[in-house]
C-alpha cells in the first residue's frame, strides 16, 4: 500500500479537483438557490422582539432591579449588617449605617438602618448572592419587575436609595393585599 | 503528670486544667471556652462550654469520672485520659450548652457591632441548631447608659463575667457588677455610675459577645469592612500595642491584640482605645492575621498584588487627573481623616 492511500484518523479525504461545467462557473444557480434560502426565513417566525415598545414575559425566577423591602407596616427591612455587600463577588453594593433616633420607629424596623446605600449597577452582575444572604428579607431582585435601564453617565449607574427602597405606596398596598 | 487527651499524650506541670493542657496541644482537642479567659484570676466554670468526658481518672484511680467535667477549672491527675471533640457526648453537651446559651440571647447579629468577631457566633455555627424549641419570650431589660465609651447590651450577656474580673483585677474603685439573682440577674452599674477606670475599655475585648461594645464605634462599620494592622505607641499606663481598625485612612476603632482563642495579649488603656483615633499618634507595624477562614479576611490579602505595568502613553489608561471623579457615595469624602464628616 502506497503512502497516498494510508489514513491513520481514518478521516482522510481525497480532494477533488472536478472541472466546473460552464453553468456551475457562472454561479448563476447557487446565486438563486442562496436568495431562496434568504427570502425563506422572511416568512419564518421571528426570534426578536422590539424591545421598548414589545416586553417579553418575565420568568418567576427572573433577576433584575434590586429593591430594598419595607415590612407591612412601612419600615424598612434592611439594617446595614453588610452581609450584601461581603457576600458581593462585583463588590458592587456599599453602605454606611446610621443609628434610628427616637421617633422614626416608623420608618426603621431595627435600631440601626442604612443611611447610605448604593448599588453600582455597572459592577453589579445579577447573581443574587446579595438576596441570598440577606439575613432581614430586605433585598430582592424579583420584585421590581423591571431590568435595570441604560443610561449615558456613569452616575446614572449608581443607585442610590430612593431609587431601591420600595414605594411607600406599593408597601401599603401590599399590607392590605394580606390583611384582606 | 502525663495527660491524654483525645489519644494525644502531653507532659504538664502539676495544677494545669484540662483547658490548658489541651490548649497545650491545640488543634481540634480545645474546647470552647466563653467565661474561661487565662489572663484574668478565678474566670471559669460558668458557661459550662468547655464540657469533657474524663474516661480514666488516675492512674491511681482509674474510675471514669461519672458525670463531664468543666474542663477550665478541673485540674489534670497523673495519667488522665481525657474525651474531647472525640467523644459523642461531650458533643452532645456542647450542643445542649449551646441551646441554652442561645435561649436569652437576641437574634440581633445584623445589628450588633460584635459579628465577625463574636465567640458566641463561633460556638453556635459549629455546635448550635438552626432552629430554636424556646417558644417563650426571651429575657429583656431596659437598656441603660453606663458611660460616654462603653455601650451595654444586657439583651445580649451570657453573664460570663469576664467583665466583671476585669473590673475587679484591673480597675481600682470598682462600680459594676452583676445584680439580683437567676433569671434577674445583670450587669449593672451601682446606681447608674459611669464606668470610666482607665483600664475599663478592656471589658469590651474580653466580653465573648455584644454586651459590651465601642460606643465610638457603635454602627461605624462592620468589623469584615474595616482592616485590621498591629500598631503601637508609647504609652506610659499601658503596653501601647494595639490592632487599629482602619477604614481608608481613618482608624476607627482601636482594640488590643488577640490571640488564637480571642484572648487579648495585652490590656492597653482607655486612652489609646478610645482618644487616639489619628493615624499620626500610631506606628503601624503590619497587617494583622487572622484564622484563614474567619469573616474578617474576606476580601483582604496579605500580599500586594504587583501593578502591571503597561508602557503606553500614560493619558489613555488612567486618564487625566482632572476627570477623575468620586461617583459613589458621593456624600462622604474620600480622605475622612479628620472624622467629623463621618459621625
Amino acid at each position: 500500500m502506497s503512502l497516498d492511500t494510508i489514513s491513520l484518523s481514518g478521516k482522510k479525504m481525497e480532494v477533488s479537483n472536478k472541472k466546473m461545467s460552464f453553468w456551475e462557473s457562472l454561479y448563476l444557480v447557487a446565486i438563486v438557490k442562496g436568495l431562496f434560502i434568504t427570502i425563506r426565513h422572511l416568512f419564518t417566525r421571528k426570534v426578536t422582539i422590539k424591545y421598548p415598545e414589545q416586553k417579553r414575559e418575565l420568568s418567576p425566577v427572573y433577576r433584575g432591579q434590586h429593591m430594598l423591602k419595607r415590612d407591612d407596616q412601612g419600615r424598612e427591612n434592611c439594617t446595614a449588617c453588610g452581609l450584601c455587600a461581603v457576600a458581593c463577588p462585583a463588590e458592587a453594593i456599599t453602605m454606611k449605617a446610621a443609628e434610628r433616633k427616637p421617633g422614626e420607629e416608623h420608618l426603621y424596623r431595627e435600631e440601626k438602618y442604612a443611611e447610605i446605600y448604593e448599588i453600582n449597577m455597572l459592577r453589579c452582575i445579577f447573581c443574587g448572592l446579595c438576596e441570598e444572604a440577606c439575613p432581614k428579607d430586605a433585598i430582592y431582585l424579583t420584585e421590581t419587575k423591571v431590568m435595570v435601564a441604560s443610561a449615558s453617565k456613569r452616575e446614572d449607574f449608581i443607585y442610590g436609595k430612593d431609587r431601591l427602597v420600595m414605594p411607600l405606596e406599593m408597601a401599603l398596598r401590599n399590607s392590605k393585599n394580606k390583611a384582606s | 503528670m502525663k495527660v491524654t487527651i483525645d489519644g494525644q499524650e502531653i507532659d504538664v506541670e502539676p495544677g494545669t486544667t484540662i483547658l490548658q493542657a489541651a490548649r497545650m496541644i491545640g488543634g481540634e482537642v480545645v474546647p470552647p471556652a466563653m467565661c474561661y479567659y487565662s489572663k484574668l484570676k478565678g474566670s471559669g466554670g460558668k458557661c459550662r462550654c468547655c464540657l469533657v468526658e474524663v474516661s480514666k481518672g488516675s492512674d491511681a484511680d482509674p474510675r471514669p469520672m461519672p458525670k463531664l467535667v468543666a474542663s477550665c477549672v478541673t485540674g489534670c491527675m497523673d495519667g488522665m485520659e481525657v474525651n474531647s471533640s472525640a467523644s459523642p457526648r461531650v458533643e452532645e453537651a456542647r450542643k445542649s450548652v449551646t441551646e441554652f446559651l442561645l435561649i436569652n440571647h437576641p437574634l440581633d447579629c445584623p445589628v450588633c457591632d460584635q459579628a465577625g468577631e463574636c465567640d458566641l457566633q463561633n460556638l453556635s455555627f459549629q455546635h448550635g441548631k438552626s432552629q430554636t424549641r424556646f417558644i417563650e419570650e426571651k429575657r429583656t431589660f431596659e437598656p441603660e447608659d453606663i458611660g460616654e465609651h462603653i455601650q451595654l447590651h444586657m439583651n445580649r450577656c451570657i453573664l460570663c463575667q469576664r467583665c466583671v474580673q476585669v473590673a475587679d483585677q484591673l480597675c481600682d474603685g470598682r462600680v459594676h457588677g452583676v445584680m439580683n439573682r437567676g433569671d434577674h440577674a445583670q450587669i449593672s452599674t451601682y446606681i447608674t455610675n459611669a464606668i470610666d477606670n482607665e483600664f475599663s475599655g478592656n471589658m469590651i475585648d474580653v466580653c465573648p459577645v455584644g454586651a459590651l461594645t465601642d460606643k465610638t464605634f457603635r454602627f461605624k462599620s462592620r468589623v469584615w469592612f474595616n482592616k485590621p494592622y498591629n500598631a503601637h505607641r508609647n504609652c506610659d499606663k499601658c503596653c501601647g500595642k494595639t490592632t487599629v481598625w482602619m477604614f481608608g485612612d481613618e482608624i476607627q476603632r482601636v482594640t488590643a491584640r488577640k490571640d488564637e482563642y480571642h484572648e487579648v495579649e495585652d490590656f492597653i488603656c482607655n486612652t489609646c482605645r478610645f482618644d487616639k483615633k489619628d493615624v499620626k499618634d500610631w506606628v503601624i507595624e503590619g497587617p494583622r492575621k487572622f484564622e484563614k477562614f474567619s469573616v474578617i479576611n474576606r476580601n483582604k490579602y496579605a500580599l500586594n498584588a504587583p501593578k502591571v505595568e503597561i508602557k503606553t502613553e500614560d493619558q489613555i489608561l488612567l486618564g487625566r487627573k482632572e476627570d477623575q471623579k468620586k461617583i459613589s457615595m458621593v456624600k462622604v469624602p474620600l480622605n475622612n481623616t479628620n472624622g467629623n464628616s463621618n459621625s
